[in-house]
């Protein structure tokens, strides 16, 4: 049994190539069920942010896997593979899982340590779970990955120091504008990123806040915890001109703010500086915008620029962090080994001899005086119900790790032999959270 | 004297700002705002003291170069207390420390003062003229400024240059300024010019070449300003267009005014 990731983040791809590989949230379902239909593949999670597009897959073979994983996600965006391969990274087993854990603690975020990255990767597992895509392994390894973000965040200072997109995006506004006193900021569309960007320029001191949103519901219902003004989305582009600071993350699949709507809007306000935030993948916003005079626009992977000026001395921190997660690293892959045939046959038949031995010792305290015959008969007798009650599990075990269902089988095996570790997992709190 | 320790004060204030650009502690720029007022007041002792001895304006000759930097000096100082950008100081002092060090360097000569410049409306005309330019000098530095730092923000760029200039929006409310207060002062530089020229020889119109580049000057400034009234020309544009007419007023003043001998009057 293998543990695989293939998939492109922040770091290996541009913006571009994210977001022709990003899954809307929509056909995660569809998504998960193909992915599991792959040849070789067993489980598999599909994590889509905008930072991020990972498939972690439990596979047979690791070569033919990553190259199946690849062809799936190929096959399912419809895009050849040379389009994107050479920003794909894979890797596999141990480094797979460190990957997971670290993704999961937050230290491969764009911004190091910011929380919003544990909520997805939950988010993703449930998706997984809810289509039973998830399975023995991936149960095990997400619920340690996220005990180990949980202990990264409390033990460590990594997350308090985060210097959030947010923050990052106020500093730059204050760059353009000086003061963010009396400005005007819009939120076009509604998503988390986009939600904690608006409380921080609350904060600076704007003046006034406009939400537009596909569903004018929820445009009306942010605009109201703001204390701003809900616009209509088929025509926010006419309310632009009030507006110094756009922030956008639609779930849109096409541009939805055009140079043609910026030069109009620039227009009517006598050329006065704008910034567009985009932080949506696939954007929001054109990139040719930035090429009018005074507008200013930085896509996520400009902000990312931004941050990595703004962050340093984080790294005894992050070192802390690393190691952690080789802690919790071992004790998974010490709990992956044990789930082969061999030690787990091994386990039940030491499980029996064990209680054979006890109970045995229990019985000949009370019985004085046997002969060394009658002791010998005793043992061969014990020995016999013991290989008896066992042999058959073990050979139903050895049929189906054959099978697909191996990693279940042997886990309830280890179960009902009690061969599990004996450190208990807290997974339901850690999911909950 | 006076005039040495000045000098030696702008050379200070310059080390100040630039210590400062480099470092980005605050008592540094206190301290270096604290030597340029003090080499401003020393400075304006030593042209008041000078007077008496030229009896004459410090408007002839190399003597402006020293009332050019005293008027920058003057009029960066209220900007950086409007504003608080102590970088420009990085600018500032060291020209007006370059100016002042030309006025020993460059041979003064004998100068007989021509009875045309003894008209009232001499010192009139210059004065406001320089003030103007000192202005628009300036605004010429904000442009700059705002160039580079525009170029950092539009290409994603943040590194250290962006860290150390101001905002975007102060540099071009700067060069706003620069344009609301040094344009009416250049227009009665050149209006009392016309007058003056008018009181010596009777004619409005001395066509020098001074004359001519002081119009285009004005003309250029002048379409800046309806620019920014009208259709809100502002940032780069502007930026560019300070830094073209500023570019033009030095050419006019170091070419036609050293080289060729001032408005070279037949």
């Amino acid at each position: 049994m293998n543990i695989i990731v293939v998939g492109l983040n922040h770091k290996t791809a541009p913006v571009e190539i994210r977001e022709k590989l990003s899954f809307q949230p929509d056909l995660l379902e569809e998504a998960h069920k193909r992915l599991l239909k792959t040849p070789g593949v067993t489980e598999g999670m599909i994590l889509s942010t905008c930072n991020r597009v990972e498939v972690y897959s439990c596979i047979n073979d690791i070569e033919s896997g990553i190259m199946e994983v690849k062809g799936f996600l190929s096959a399912f965006h419809g895009l050849p593979l040379e389009r994107f391969e050479e920003h794909l990274f894979v890797c596999s087993a141990e480094d797979a899982l460190r990957h997971l854990f670290r993704v999961a603690a937050s230290l491969d975020s764009m911004v190091v340590g910011e929380p919003q990255i544990l909520g997805q990767l939950k988010d993703a597992y449930q998706t997984s779970c809810k289509n039973k895509a998830a399975g023995v392994i991936l149960n095990k390894l997400l619920h340690r990955a996220f005990s180990t973000a949980k202990r990264v965040r409390t033990e460590t200072k990594i997350a308090s120091s985060a210097v959030s997109i947010s923050y990052a995006a106020v500093e730059l506004a204050k760059k353009i504008f000086g003061s963010l006193e009396g400005k005007v900021v819009m939120l076009v569309g509604a998503g988390e990123m986009c939600e904690l960007a608006a409380k921080h320029f609350i904060n600076s001191g704007i003046k006034d806040i406009y939400v537009t949103n596909r569903t004018f519901e929820r445009a009306e219902k942010l605009a109201e915890e703001f204390k701003g003004t809900p616009v209509n989305f088929n025509e926010f582009q006419h309310t632009l001109h009030k507006v110094d600071i756009v922030l956008s993350s639609t779930g849109a699949t096409h541009y939805i703010i055009k140079p043609a709507d910026v030069t109009e809007a620039l227009k009517a306000r006598k050329q006065k500086p704008m910034f567009f935030i985009d932080i949506a993948v696939p954007r929001d916003i054109d990139p040719k915008v930035n090429d009018i005079d005074n507008v200013y626009l930085y896509d996520i992977d400009d902000m990312q620029g931004v941050i990595e000026a703004n962050v340093k001395g984080r790294s005894k921190e992050a070192e802390k962090a690393e190691e952690i997660i080789a802690e919790e690293l071992m004790v998974f892959i010490h709990w992956l080994k044990t789930l082969d045939l061999t030690p787990t046959i091994v386990g039940i038949k030491e499980r029996g001899e064990d209680i054979r031995r006890k109970e045995l010792e229990k019985a000949l305290a009370h019985l004085n005086g046997l002969s060394p015959e009658q002791i010998k008969v005793l043992e061969s007798l014990t020995s016999a119900i013991v290989n008896k009650l066992i042999h058959h599990p073990v050979v139903a075990l050895k049929t189906h790790a054959k099978g697909h269902y191996r990693d279940m089988y042997l886990e309830v095996a280890r179960n009902m032999f009690d061969l599990a570790d004996k450190e208990k997992e807290e997974p339901e709190e850690a999911l909950e959270e | 004297m006076f005039f040495y320790i000045t000098l030696f004060l702008y050379l200070a204030a310059t080390s100040g700002y630039i210590s400062y650009l480099i470092t980005l502690k605050k008592p540094i720029s206190l301290i270096s705002t604290s030597i340029l007022i003090a080499s401003f007041i020393l400075h304006a002792a030593v042209i008041t003291l000078r007077y008496p001895e030229l009896g004459h304006p410090p408007f002839i000759g190399v003597e402006t170069l020293s009332f050019l930097a005293w008027a920058i000096v003057g009029i960066y100082l209220l900007v950086e207390w409007r504003y608080k950008v102590y970088v420009l100081g990085s600018i500032v002092s060291p020209i007006a420390f370059i100016l002042l060090l030309l006025t020993v360097i460059i041979p003064e000569g004998e100068i007989h003062v021509p009875s045309y410049l003894r008209s009232v409306w001499f010192p009139l005309h210059v004065g406001f003229a320089f003030l103007g330019n000192a202005i628009f000098s300036l605004a010429c530095a904000a442009g700059i400024m705002y160039l580079i730092q525009e170029r950092q923000v539009k290409r994603h760029y943040l590194g250290g240059i962006y860290k150390r200039l101001p905002s975007l929006e102060v540099l071009d409310e700067i060069n706003e300024m620069c344009l609301f207060i040094g344009f009416p002062l250049m227009t009665f530089g050149i209006t009392t010019g016309f007058i003056w020229s008018n009181a010596v020889w009777g004619t409005f119109w001395n066509l020098s070449p001074r004359a001519v580049f002081s119009i285009i000057t004005w003309f250029l400034y002048a379409t800046l300003l309806a620019g920014r009234l009208s259709v809100g020309w502002r940032g780069r544009r502007a930026a560019v267009l300070a830094i073209t007419g500023f570019s033009i007023m030095i050419a006019t003043y170091f070419v036609i005014n050293i080289i060729w001998g001032g408005h070279a009057f037949k």
